[in-house]
């Protein structure tokens, strides 16, 4: 009796506790979601459930051509992100981590080095450099700063990952007659998915939501991200903030990640644990 | 055609030389088996013929050719390693099928290669699995089919059967020979298992530190071993060494004492000085126990009953390896009974002080 009781409380304390993450962690996208769909008039009552289903926010929005355009060139400078992340990625690991040179181990370090540097640190030197390339204001000058900061991190998991990649199976594709690029493409490539996807699903989401580099190498509305084309809507004097058009922005703009990570959930997770027990 | 020919080969990793000096000649069809302790480079060797290593120094041949600067792919070999090394997402058939399809193969050619090659392995009914999904037997067969798919002239093994179980590597290790009947290949196989080596060799390699110790046939290894090593290292359980003393030499033989179990006279030539420290080799099946009498008296420590044959062993005069004899069952020694040890002359191996095998004396008179 005593005992039974003591496990529904175990129970019931556990369950406590994952509803406290769970809010903790949805509460604030839900909040949004909610204010997005109400009409300016109501904006500023609280309210904890969806009090009306008011799609103007969405549609002023959608309406709005540089946002569309804004969208556009989000999708294009992260998808060509994570494609240029991952090929740079994926060789450079194949060097790093199969081919045995002198100072491995210290390309390794720097590379991981880089990368502790804070954005600001590298803007002013970065910003002459995309002069130099007369890559200001153009999306291709974003895809660059991007994957200068996405690509260390990407090596490094691919290394870790191409690492216990057993030796003999590389020695058997070079038995069968195979060129290091047919190894890599053929033999490892397909076997490393799961790390590939989520690296690749980490670049996205960083060059998605990036601001910084978005807003300082774009000058004109057209050339903008979302996350900067979000911070610059306006509302209908200098004195309102337009928090319904932004919120609907956001999650507009948030519900594609959220759809991304779903779909490779399974894959990141078993990216993640890899190689944690033989196969 | 596909003979192999090793001429004082040698590698080196970093400062540490692993290969020194090896001669070897594989001839056409051969199946040379490499032994040796763990760690003597057998399968660097290996690997230096396959080209998965550069040659430091020295020329190796294929046939006719010198490979040492031909990629794997140009030199006709095929491997199997011993982790099997199947490409996991592809099927049995792509794995078997990948090193044609890379050669530029046909497709006609590349189907009509693998279904032959999965018949000769009874891999047909396996073909749309991955390796996943196989046991380890027919994993190990997969791991052979895709090295002979492209029908090389050369088999590589390295310990292909040290992941399977007792009894499938008997039956592996019986297909591997039938495979080598009807296929007639070279093939250079490495393994510690010395039942391996001498159910499956033509020609057995024994290495040691890098060297060849000795070449020959599983019977001259067995029967005349070079060195009081490769006497040791080959038979199973290990033949016995007795510290032994020269007495007296003469053309036909020579007289050694042995601690404890005395003068015996012996058919080896052992030169001219006498009092030199030798070594009498004795394999436990040439040994005969009897009720102990006088000195002769040694101590029976253990007995393991196998079944069909009883090992006894004895306390040694020397050092601390136990001796063993080996015995029909069944047999009534019990343990704490001293024991005659009698030892048959005819098989009896003596080493000199170098541990070199000395050379029983009438062959040479006929030689
Ligand atoms: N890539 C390498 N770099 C440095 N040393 C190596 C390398 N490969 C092998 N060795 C050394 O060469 C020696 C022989 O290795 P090898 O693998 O040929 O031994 P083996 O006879 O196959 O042993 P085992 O029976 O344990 O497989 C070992 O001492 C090993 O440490
Ligand atoms: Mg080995």
């Amino acid at each position: 009796m005593n005992r039974t009781v003591l496990r529904l409380l175990k129970r019931l304390g556990f369950y406590a506790l994952i509803a406290v993450v769970l809010f903790y962690a949805i509460f604030p996208f839900y909040y949004a979601v909610v204010t997005s769909l109400k009409p300016s008039s109501e904006l500023f009552r609280v309210d904890f459930w969806p009090s009306s289903f008011d799609l103007v926010n969405y549609a002023r929005i959608l309406g709005e051509k540089s946002f569309v355009r804004a969208i556009l060139n989000s999708i294009l400078v992260s998808f060509s992100v994570v494609f240029i992340a991952l090929l740079l990625g994926l060789t450079a690991s194949y060097a790093l981590g199969r081919v045995r040179f002198r100072g491995r181990t210290s390309v390794l370090l720097i590379i991981l080095g880089v990368s502790m540097f804070p954005q600001v640190a590298v803007l002013s030197g970065l910003f002459e450099v995309i002069r130099v390339l007369d890559l200001y204001n153009n999306p291709a000058g974003l895809v660059l700063s991007y994957t200068i900061f996405t690509l260390p991190f990407t090596v490094w998991v691919l290394t870790t990952f191409m690492r216990q990649l057993p030796q003999e199976l590389e020695e058997a594709a070079i038995m069968d007659g195979a060129t290091p690029w047919i190894t890599i493409t053929r033999v490892f490539l397909p076997l490393m998915w799961p790390a590939m996807a989520t690296t690749g699903l980490l670049a996205f989401i960083a060059a998605w939501n990036e601001f910084l580099f978005a807003l300082t190498f774009t000058l004109t509305d057209d050339q903008r991200t979302v996350p900067v084309a979000i911070a610059l809507i306006s509302g209908g004097s200098q004195h309102e903030l337009p928090w319904g058009p932004i919120m609907a922005a956001s999650v507009t703009v948030t519900v594609p990640l959220v759809v991304l990570v779903m779909i490779f959930q399974r894959r990141i997770v078993s990216g993640l644990t890899a190689g944690a027990v033989k196969g | 055609m596909a003979s192999v020919t090793l001429e004082k080969l040698n590698k080196v990793f970093g400062n540490t030389q692993i290969i020194k000096d090896v001669d070897l000649t594989i001839g056409d069809g051969e199946f040379v088996v490499f032994v040796g302790p763990s760690g003597c480079g057998k399968s660097t060797l290996l690997r230096l013929i396959a080209g998965l290593e550069s040659i430091t120094d020295g020329e190796l041949s294929i046939g006719e050719r010198v490979v040492n600067d031909l990629p794997p792919r140009e030199r006709g070999v095929g491997m199997v390693f011993q982790s099997y090394a199947l490409y996991p997402h592809m099927t049995v058939y792509d794995n078997m099928a990948f090193g044609l399809k890379l050669a530029k193969a046909d497709d006609q050619t590349v189907e009509q290669r693998v279904m032959e090659t999965a018949r000769t392995l009874q891999l047909e009914t396996l073909l749309e699995r991955k390796p996943k999904e196989l046991s380890g037997g027919q994993r190990q067969r997969v791991a052979m089919g895709r090295a002979m798919a492209r029908n090389p002239q050369i088999l590589l093994f390295d310990e292909p059967l040290s992941n399977l179980d007792a009894s499938l590597r008997v039956q592996m290790r019986n297909e591997i020979a039938q495979l080598h009947h009807r296929r007639g290949s070279t093939v250079v196989y490495v393994t510690h298992d010395q039942v391996e080596a001498m159910t499956l060799a033509d020609k057995i390699v024994v290495l040691r530190d890098g060297r060849i110790e000795q070449v020959g046939s599983p019977q001259t290894l067995y029967q005349r071993p070079a060195t009081r090593f490769v006497a040791g290292f080959i038979g199973s359980p290990t033949m016995n060494f007795l510290p032994a003393e020269l007495c007296d030499a003469s053309p036909d033989g020579c007289r050694v004492a042995v601690a404890g179990v005395g003068e015996l006279d012996l058919h080896q030539d052992a030169g001219e000085t006498s009092g030199q420290r030798l070594t009498l080799g004795i394999r436990p099946e040439h040994l005969r126990l009897d009720a102990a009498e006088g000195d002769n008296r040694f101590t029976i420590v253990n007995v393991e009953y196998l079944g069909n044959e009883v090992y006894v062993y004895l306390e040694p005069r020397e050092g601390d390896t136990l001796l063993i004899h080996r015995s029909e069952a069944p047999s009534d020694w019990q343990v704490g009974q001293d024991v005659a040890l009698h030892v048959d002359v005819e098989h009896a191996h003596l080493f000199d002080a170098s541990d070199r095998a000395l050379t029983i004396a009438t062959q040479r008179h006929a030689a």
